[in-house]
């Protein structure tokens, strides 16, 4: 499955990468296995949205897609079929917290 | 002509200052790393262009950066700091056990001799150690579990390790130093390490006189002389002949030993130089003047330095990493301060101006001397 993926953009800079990004993601297409592509391409971003040991997503970091939050959902549920299919993009989140 | 690089960490960035040796006339390069906050940012005894940064933030924790041009370009390294074994717990503000939890790299100290190793001080207090340029991280995890590691506890600014001392003399010796739990010392590498307290006097913790829970604020020693120590407490300054085995305090005539920083000569080891800040509750100089106090004593008598420096309405705090000297045959000093300043002495202290007045909070300064 082809994911879109849209970072925030102090981790698109820290990936040195623009715009909105495309994964292939075998199915069930999931947070979990989006963020392991994600890392895969990407290593310096491991860490920088769940916790490197526990898997843990960081506390200000939201997973939005189809206008929903999906944050609090297991990351090993499947996400919405627009997301598995690349109609629609999974929004990873800085969330509004302060300066 | 050799020259200087000035190394900044602030709230929003990093920067790199650099200047000949008359230090006048500056070329500012950032804000690298732009909106994140950058602990320390040091560079490598044994090869200046290898340069080490600490960047993090509250949304997407910590990264590691490092540059081998002198910070032109920087290159992503390893940010996986896991505490080795049995995590334990430290006490919490309120007294209750609290597991250790990595938040952030506060110092960063590369080998004296080697490019590719480097320590790190985090918070939750630890102290890792990299033997290939940062790309992976061990814990040295003898300081964690020494056994008083269950009585530190978080200063106001989180429980970090924030000083680490290498002795260019003995090869096996480190000091550390955490808040609040005090400095440390190992013999063997790191691997095992004693609390070197004695002697300091804490009337803010239940036991004045404790082995461990002292609010150490930084230790600075002389290359020359590394036996000999400098402490800036939470309140007092002090010193140890000894190599911290006892301290005694030199605070002498300061307008108040209460501070962050404490650095020494590069050329003069009994030269010291702190910054008084009022109190642990007005964390800014008094009377809203911003004084360095230079004793060329050891200790115990200061005098103020004072020219081109605000010397009214001034409001602001130098932090503890934020104090450096070069190693110039005339010794520069500089500072930087929460007010976005960062100053610059090419006499020792003499005469100061701002090499820039308007970055964000200053966290940290290092000077790299170069040829």
């Amino acid at each position: 499955m082809n994911v879109r993926v849209v970072l925030p953009s102090p981790l698109r800079a820290i990936a040195r990468v623009d715009g909105e990004l495309q994964f292939d993601v075998a199915a069930p297409v999931t947070i979990a296995a989006v963020l392991d592509a994600v890392e895969a391409r990407h290593p310096q971003l491991r860490g920088t949205i769940r916790d490197q040991q526990s898997g843990k997503r960081r506390a200000f970091i939201r997973f939005f897609a189809c206008e929903q939050d999906l944050s609090h959902d297991p990351t090993d549920a499947p996400l919405p079929d627009e997301v598995a299919r690349g109609e629609e993009p999974l929004l990873v989140v800085g969330a509004i917290a302060g300066g | 002509m050799s020259g200087v690089r000035v190394l900044v960490g602030t709230r929003k960035g990093a920067f790199i200052l650099t200047a000949d040796g008359k230090r006048k006339d500056w070329d500012v390069s950032g804000p690298h790393f732009p909106g994140w906050e950058i602990y320390h940012v040091n560079g490598s005894p044994a090869d200046p262009n290898r340069i080490y940064a600490s960047q993090s933030s509250g949304w997407f924790g910590q990264v590691m950066q490092c540059s081998d041009d002198g910070g032109a370009t920087w290159n992503t390294v390893g940010n996986e700091f896991a505490y080795r074994g049995q995590t334990g717990t430290h006490q919490w503000y309120d007294g209750t056990p609290h597991p250790w939890e990595f938040k952030r790299v506060w110092h960063l100290e590369p080998s004296i001799d080697d490019p590719d190793t480097v320590y790190a001080g985090v918070e939750d207090a630890a102290l890792f150690k990299s033997t290939d340029g940062g790309a992976t991280w061990g814990e040295l995890n003898g300081l964690r579990d020494h056994r008083t590691g269950s009585k530190w506890q978080p200063g106001a600014g989180g429980m970090c390790l924030h000083t680490i001392l290498l002795d260019p003399v003995n090869r096996d010796r480190i000091f550390v130093a955490i808040s609040a739990a005090g400095a440390f010392r190992s013999d063997d590498g790191g691997t095992t390490w004693k609390p070197i307290n004695r002697g300091l006097n804490s009337e803010y913790i239940p036991d004045p006189n404790a082995e461990v829970g002292h609010c150490v604020h930084r230790i600075a020693m002389h290359p020359s002389r590394p036996e000999v120590l400098f402490m800036q407490k939470h309140w007092d300054v002090l010193r140890s002949d000894d190599a911290g085995d006892n301290w005694r305090e030199v605070s002498g005539n300061l307008p108040s030993d209460f501070g962050f920083p404490v650095a020494v000569h590069a050329h003069e080891p009994e030269t010291i130089y702190v910054v008084p800040i009022k109190s642990d509750s007005e964390h800014y100089p008094p009377d809203g003047k911003l004084r360095v106090y230079r004793s060329r004593s050891g200790g115990n008598e200061w005098e103020a330095l004072t020219n081109g420096l605000p010397q009214e309405n001034c409001y602001v705090n130098v932090l503890r990493d934020a104090f450096a000297v070069d190693r110039l045959d005339q010794c520069g000093v500089y500072f930087g301060t929460t007010g976005g300043q960062v100053y610059c002495s090419p006499d020792g202290g003499d005469h100061w101006e701002p090499i820039v007045r308007d970055l964000p909070a200053v966290l940290s300064v290092e000077v790299q001397t170069l040829a």
